[in-house]
């Protein structure tokens, strides 16, 4: 199975995106992730306003069968988070990159992304090629 | 996330997970094919490779409250019992009482410890009196526990009188299961379905070849469970198919028997609970019965009461509870979750757990700690789905 992974984007081998605009970094998961996960059903993330470490648990996405926790890839303030998706988190599955994005973060420290992979890296990584 | 994610909250009893460095090791049913051929996501349950989702575990849970799924299920023990006084013998294994059983019915019942702790919960059927004047019944147990079981009944039967077949890999068992299920199954067997009742079963061509077919299930809808030798397994998968029977799996098995408050054993259910706690009063029947093993434990507790209860649980938000969460009463721990999901049929997220009985009143107000966070729930009625009843 192939999806999509944007090269714009940078990606965790824990399967979060980060698409990094000025000092704004969107985060959310991959298509991989969503395919995984199966059926989404919860999500849980952070108030705007919030501290985040990189590396550290920020949230929980979900399916009907499993749970698993979210990784910060960059450091930053919580500027806003995707409230439609909290409400409708099945949307995962329509547009991960878009419309389903999860966090807007404040960025401390840009060099956090030094060791993210790119997608060419992330494909390899997921399709074992 | 950590992923690809291995063994699934459902699986999550430590006794019977095999983790992926022993894959190696598991066991395949007939079936195993089939499920790769439908690129099937495969997980280790209970050692064996087993499929938990074809299309989407939300979609196959929905293909058998409106329709027809399908389940391999062959990974299931499977025991022929022959002898004489049959369920005289299995009698003080059990606290059903099992005399009354026609050739051509079925208990489902536990087998129990000396504690009243249940060994494993199980199907018995009873097929009577064969050709040469012998009684035969057929077991149908839990595939984590099938060697326990073995030895079990093996250590507690008069092998003198009975002969005992374990017939587990040479079957295959596909559940069919679903409002349309009886319907379509029809078309390939010579039995009149229509006429066997739920718990009956009957034994006929599948397929122009032999077949024992039940009326059971572990969905809450109308079906059959069909067994067949392992060659005709996959004929009989490949014609259901034909007939747009969908493909399902473990994960979906486990959401529908949830919803219809069905006890999975090694976590609902295991050799510490009673099933007077379980709250399956209904196969315990002290008064129409001599001893049996844990009776003085089940009689003590019917007099006096149990001190907790398996109890369904609802949660009013979003936050799901799972297996191994704490149940809190008033912010202290009070219970543990064994059991939750999203309920695809209802939109809710629903659990089974045990709390203590003053707490396990329907309506009590009650907390599941979630990830550190107390979240508020309350006891439901059993079973949280029930279906519209089949006419017979």
């Amino acid at each position: 199975m192939s999806f999509d992974y944007p090269d714009n984007l940078r990606y965790l081998d824990s399967h979060e995106y980060v698409r990094l605009e000025g000092d704004i970094a969107t985060i959310g998961i991959s298509a991989f992730a969503v395919d995984q996960l199966g059926d989404i059903v919860f999500l849980e993330l952070p108030e705007t306003g919030t501290d985040l470490e990189k590396g550290e648990t920020f949230g929980t996405v979900e399916s009907v069968k499993a749970v698993e926790d979210l990784k910060a890839p960059i450091s930053g303030n919580v500027i806003d988070r995707n409230e439609r998706l909290l409400e409708a988190p099945e949307e995962l599955a329509n547009d991960p990159y878009g419309e389903a994005w999860m966090l807007k973060i404040h960025i401390s420290n840009p060099n956090d992304l030094n060791e993210a992979m790119t997608a060419e890296e992330y494909r390899a990584l997921v399709e074992g090629t | 996330m950590v992923m690809p994610y291995a063994p699934l909250t459902f699986i999550c009893n430590p006794d019977i997970v095999i983790t992926p460095a022993d894959s190696t090791a598991l066991s395949r049913t007939p079936l195993y094919h089939l499920a790769l051929e439908h690129k099937a996501r495969m997980t280790p349950f209970s050692g064996w490779e087993m499929a938990v989702q074809f299309s989407g575990i939300s979609q196959e849970h929905q293909a058998v409250r409106d329709r027809a799924g399908m389940f391999d299920i062959s990974h299931m023990g499977k025991f022929v019992l022959t002898g004489v006084n049959l369920l005289e013998q299995l009698q003080p294994l059990v606290p059903s009482n099992l005399l009354p059983l026609q050739a051509g019915e079925a208990q489902y019942t536990v087998l129990l410890n000396s504690q009243g702790g249940i060994v494993d919960d199980l199907i018995v059927y009873y097929q009577g009196h064969t050709v040469n004047g012998t009684q035969r019944v057929s077991l149908i147990v839990n595939a984590a526990t099938t060697l326990k079981d073995k030895t079990w009944l093996l250590d507690h039967l008069d092998l003198a009188t009975v002969e005992f077949q374990d017939i587990s890999l040479e079957k295959a068992l596909i559940a069919v299961q679903g409002p349309a299920a009886v319907d379509l199954l029809q078309q390939l067997v010579t039995a009149d379905l229509g006429s066997v009742k739920r718990f009956g079963h009957v034994e006929c061509s599948v397929l122009e070849q032999p077949g024992f077919l039940a009326r059971t299930g572990y969905t809450g809808e109308d079906g059959f469970e069909v067994m067949v030798d392992a060659s005709v397994g996959q004929d009989l998968w490949r014609s259901l198919l034909s007939l747009g029977v969908l493909p399902c799996g473990l994960g979906a098995r486990d959401t529908l028997r949830l919803e219809a408050a069905m006890a999975l054993y090694g976590q609902d259910i295991n050799d510490s609970t009673t099933p007077l706690e379980a709250g399956l009063n209904w196969l315990v029947h002290l008064d129409q019965k001599g001893d049996f093993m844990g009776r003085a434990v089940l009689e003590q507790q019917k007099q006096n009461g149990v001190s907790r209860r398996l109890v369904g649980l609802q949660m009013p938000g979003r936050n799901i509870a799972r297996h191994d969460y704490p149940v809190l009463h008033n912010g202290t721990p009070v219970g543990i979750v064994t059991s939750g999901t999203q309920s695809p049929t209802l939109g809710y997220p629903i659990a089974l757990a045990y709390v203590p009985t003053p707490l396990a009143k329907i309506g009590q107000a009650l907390e599941v700690e979630i990830r550190g966070k107390p979240y508020p729930t309350a006891v439901v009625k059993r079973p949280f789905y029930k279906r519209a009843q089949y006419t017979l």
